[in-house]
C-alpha cells in the first residue's frame, strides 16, 4: 500500500531580528557572525505564540488544503524541544484545534530537531499496518538561545504539519532510513531555560558524521543517486552546514535552493526539514523526486526518498499562505522588543 | 646519547581518540619506529599540563604504561610538568637518565587531550600557567598577558603589526606541508590581521589553537643506537631556566631572560656556535612569542626578528628554518605533547625525513619550549651523529 503525504501547511512567525542588531547589545560584530553562519535573520514568535499556537497554525493551514474529514485522522503527534508544558500533551490542544477529537492518538515527540520527521515515520507506520486512515505528524519549535550565546544568532521559531495516508496522496513516501548514536554534541536538562552545546564538536563528529551517513544510507535502499532528485532538502542549523553536507554529497545549490530557509528565517530546529519540505512541494510537479535528511543532535538522522504524485495537480496548494509568502511577510523588530517578546526581561509576579 | 626511534598522532580535534588512545599511538609509533621491544624499555617519562582539568585523569604516567602494556614490566612511570614546557622538561628528564648510565633505553611521550570541554574552560586552563594569585585574578588571561609584550614590543621597538602577524603567516606555510599539522592550509596576512579580536593587538590567527594530540621519542645510549637503528641522531645537549612567574615582576617584558641564560648554557655546554643552526623548533604559542623567541636566542638583534620573518629570512630556505612543523600556530599545541613534537620534527629533518618542508644542510637542530610567560624555558640542541 502506498503511503504519502496527503496535505502540509506551514507557518511562520512575522517578527524578524538582523545579526546585526544581535551584535551590537553584546559588542560582537553580528555582521561577520551572521555572514559566517549564512544567516541573515531569524523569526521570533510574539509573546502570544508558542509551539501549541505554531502547530494549530500549521495544521489549519494544512486542513485547509485538502477535503479530508477531521474524524479520520487516527493520529497525531507533535515533535518539538520547546513544547510549553513539560507533563501536559501539545498534541491534544492541536487535535481539538482541526477537530480531530476525540477518537485518536496523541503524543508530544522530542529528538532535538528531528522530532518532527519521527513524527512523520510514526504515522507512516501506522497508516501502511493499517491501523489508520490519516496520521498528523508535526514539527515545531519556539528554540532557545542563551543570550550572548552563539545560539542567539540562529534561534528561531515555526513548524509544519503533514497529513499521511495512502488515499489521495500528492507526494509518496517512497521509504525512510535513519540513522542514530549516542553523540551528545546539544542538549538540555530538565528545567534549564537554555541549551548547552558542545562548540565545534557539533559540526563533524555530529551534524556531518550524521547527515552524510543517513544520506548515503536512504540513496542506497532507494538505489538513487542525487542527480535522480529534482530537490533536495537537509536539516539547516545555519546556512553554511546544508550547503556543505549538499555540496560533499553530490549535490547542486539549486537542487538545495528551495528548500533552504534558514539564511531568512533562522534555525527552525523541529520545524526546519518540515519547513523546508513544504516550500519544496509549494513548488513541486508531478513526478518531481525529493530527498530529505532530518538531524537531531543526540544524535540522529532520518532520511527519506519522496516522489511528487500527479495527486499534485489537483492539489488545492493555494488555499493556504506558501512558505515564502511568510518568509516575505515580516516586521523587524530591536533587540529590546526581542528580549521582552521572548520573555529575557525578569518581570514582577503577574507581569507580562 | 641518541634519539633512535619518533613517533606522533595527526594534532588537531581528534573527537574519536581518548587520551589514553593518543597516549598509546603516539608512544607505539616511536617504538615500532625504535625497532625496540618493549622488554628493552627501562623508564616512562610523559609530559602532561593539566590531564586532571580538561579530562579529570591524574597520575596518567601510569595510565600511560598500563595502556601501552609496559606497567606489566613494572617501569618507571613519571609524569612531568611544566605548563607549556611539559614535553620538553620530560624530554630532559629522558636525558638525565640515559646521559647519567642509569638507563639505556628510555620512552619519553607527551600528551594533551583539550577538546572535550568547552572552548572557554580550555583556555581557563590555559591561563594557569600564568600565576593565578597576582594575574588571573586581577582579570589577566594568558592571552592578555602575551597582548601585553606585544604591545610594549612595538612601542619599544617601532615593530609593526604586520610584521608580528607575518610569524603565522610562515608557520601555517609551513604546517601546510606537514601532514600531522592540525591547520594544513596556507594563509595571508589579511585573514591575520582581519580574524577575530582575542587581546588586542592580539587577534584569533596570533593564537595557537587548541588541540589534541600526543608525540613520543625512544632515547638510547650513543654506543648501543646503531643496534636499532642506522640513522640514529644525537642529542647533543639540554638546559633549562627559569624566571619569575608573574609577567609584572621582570625588568623587562619585551625579552625572555630563561630564554636567553638556557642558550647560553647550550652554548656552552655543546660547543656549537649559534651560525651553524639553520633550524629551530621555538615556542610560538602566540605570534609575538616566535620574535621573542628568535631574539633572545640570538638568531636576531632585538627587534629585527619581526623584519626578518617578512622578509623571509626564517621560512624553509631561510637563513634559519624556524618551526618547519608549523609550530605551535599551525602544527597544534596540544601542550603536553608540544615539546616532544619539536624533537619529532628535528629528528624528521635531522634524518633528512621532511619531505617537502626538508631543510637542506641542517646539520643541527634547535629546540626551545616556554612554560608560562618565559617562567620557565628549556632547551635541546640536537645533531646528526
Amino acid at each position: 500500500m502506498p503511503v504519502g503525504i496527503v496535505s502540509y501547511g506551514a507557518y511562520i512567525p512575522r517578527y524578524r531580528i538582523a545579526p546585526k542588531e544581535i551584535g551590537r547589545v553584546w559588542g560582537n560584530d553580528g555582521e561577520a557572525m551572521g555572514k559566517n553562519l549564512m544567516i541573515y535573520s531569524k523569526s521570533v514568535p510574539s509573546p502570544d505564540e508558542d509551539v501549541v499556537t505554531i502547530s494549530v497554525a500549521a495544521a489549519r493551514n494544512m486542513m485547509r488544503r485538502c477535503e479530508v474529514d477531521p474524524r479520520e485522522i487516527g493520529a497525531l503527534y507533535v515533535g518539538s524541544e520547546s513544547h510549553p508544558y513539560a507533563v501536559k500533551p501539545t498534541g491534544t490542544i492541536v487535535a481539538e484545534a482541526i477537530e480531530a477529537s476525540p477518537e485518536i492518538t496523541v503524543a508530544d515527540y522530542e529528538f532535538a530537531c528531528k522530532a518532527g520527521t519521527a513524527a512523520i515515520q510514526t504515522c507512516m507506520g501506522l497508516v501502511g499496518s493499517g491501523m489508520i486512515k490519516y496520521g498528523v505528524a508535526i514539527g515545531a519549535d519556539t528554540s532557545q538561545g542563551a543570550p550572548g550565546d552563539a545560539l542567539e544568532y540562529s534561534a528561531s521559531a515555526g513548524g509544519a504539519a503533514f497529513l499521511i495516508g495512502s488515499e489521495r496522496i500528492i507526494a509518496e513516501l517512497n521509504l525512510t532510513y535513519s540513522f542514530t548514536t549516542d553523540t551528545p554534541d546539544f542538549w538540555r536538562r530538565e528545567g534549564q531555560p537554555y541549551p548547552s552545546h558542545g562548540g565545534r564538536f557539533t559540526g563533524e563528529p555530529a551534524y556531518f558524521k550524521h547527515v552524510t551517513a543517513c544520506a548515503l544510507g536512504t540513496m542506497k535502499k532507494a538505489g538513487t543517486k542525487p542527480s535522480d532528485y529534482r530537490y533536495a532538502v537537509f536539516h539547516q542549523p545555519n546556512g553554511k552546514f546544508p550547503s556543505r553536507v549538499a555540496k560533499q554529497l553530490g549535490f547542486t545549490e539549486e537542487q538545495i535552493r528551495a528548500g533552504l530557509l534558514t539564511p531568512y528565517i533562522g534555525n527552525t530546529y523541529s520545524g526546519a526539514v518540515p519547513l523546508g519540505l513544504s516550500a519544496v512541494l509549494d513548488e513541486a510537479a508531478p513526478g518531481d523526486r525529493i530527498f530529505a535528511v532530518a538531524y537531531g543532535s543526540g544524535a540522529g538522522c532520518d532520511g527519506f526518498d519522496i516522489t511528487v504524485t500527479d495527486g499534485m495537480s489537483r492539489f488545492k496548494r493555494d488555499n493556504a499562505p506558501s512558505v515564502r509568502s511568510m518568509m516575505e511577510s515580516t516586521k523587524a523588530i530591536d533587540y529590546a522588543t526581542y528580549a521582552r517578546y521572548r520573555g529575557k526581561i525578569r518581570m514582577k509576579e503577574g507581569g507580562e | 646519547m641518541a634519539i633512535i626511534g619518533i613517533g606522533q598522532t595527526r594534532f588537531g580535534e581528534l573527537w574519536d581518540l581518548s587520551f589514553r588512545e593518543i597516549g598509546i599511538q603516539a608512544g607505539l609509533a616511536a617504538i615500532y619506529d625504535a625497532n625496540v621491544a618493549s622488554e628493552d624499555i627501562e623508564a616512562l617519562y610523559v609530559g602532561n599540563m593539566s590531564a586532571g582539568r580538561f579530562i579529570e585523569q591524574e597520575h596518567v604516567a601510569a595510565l600511560i604504561a598500563d595502556y601501552s602494556g609496559i606497567a606489566r614490566d613494572h617501569i618507571p612511570a613519571t609524569r612531568v610538568e611544566a605548563a607549556g614546557a611539559s614535553g620538553a622538561l620530560a624530554v630532559r628528564q629522558g636525558y638525565f637518565d640515559v646521559a647519567s648510565g642509569l638507563h639505556d633505553i628510555v620512552v619519553v611521550g607527551g600528551a594533551e587531550k583539550m577538546t572535550d570541554v568547552p572552548d572557554a574552560q580550555g583556555a581557563a586552563i590555559q591561563d594557569s600557567a600564568a600565576d593565578q594569585q597576582w594575574e588571573c585574578t586581577f582579570g589577566a588571561t594568558f592571552p592578555a598577558l602575551h597582548a601585553m609584550i606585544a604591545r610594549r614590543y612595538m612601542h619599544e621597538h617601532g615593530a609593526t603589526r604586520e610584521e608580528i602577524a607575518s610569524v603565522a603567516v610562515k608557520n601555517h606555510k609551513h604546517g601546510a606541508l606537514n601532514p600531522k599539522a592540525q591547520f594544513q592550509k596556507e594563509i595571508k596576512l589579511e585573514t591575520v590581521l582581519g580574524s577575530a579580536p582575542v587581546a588586542e593587538p592580539l587577534r584569533m590567527f596570533d593564537c595557537a589553537p587548541l588541540s589534541d594530540g600526543g608525540a613520543a621519542v625512544v632515547m638510547c645510549a650513543m654506543e648501543k643506537a646503531r643496534r636499532y637503528t642506522d640513522s640514529p641522531v644525537r642529542m647533543i645537549a639540554s638546559s633549562q631556566s627559569s624566571d619569575t612567574l608573574a609577567l609584572h615582576h621582570r625588568r623587562t617584558i619585551t625579552s625572555f631572560e630563561a630564554t636567553k641564560v638556557t642558550m647560553r648554557k647550550l652554548v656552552k655546554r655543546s660547543g656549537v656556535d649559534i651560525s651553524k643552526i639553520n633550524l629551530a623548533e621555538v615556542h610560538d604559542n602566540y605570534t609575538i612569542s616566535e620574535l621573542l623567541a628568535l631574539e633572545d636566542i640570538g638568531f636576531f638583534p632585538p627587534g629585527e626578528a619581526g623584519k626578518a620573518t617578512m622578509d623571509g629570512q626564517t621560512e624553509i630556505g631561510g637563513r634559519v628554518a624556524v618551526n618547519p612543523s608549523g609550530g605551535l600556530k599551525a602544527r597544534g599545541d596540544p601542550i603536553g605533547a608540544t615539546g616532544v613534537a619539536q624533537i619529532v620534527e628535528l629528528v624528521t629533518q635531522l634524518r633528512g625525513e621532511a619531505g617537502k618542508r626538508q631543510v637542506a644542510d641542517a646539520r643541527y637542530g634547535l629546540a626551545q619550549s616556554v612554560g608560562g610567560t618565559g617562567s620557565t624555558v628549556v632547551m635541546h640542541l640536537l645533531g646528526v651523529a
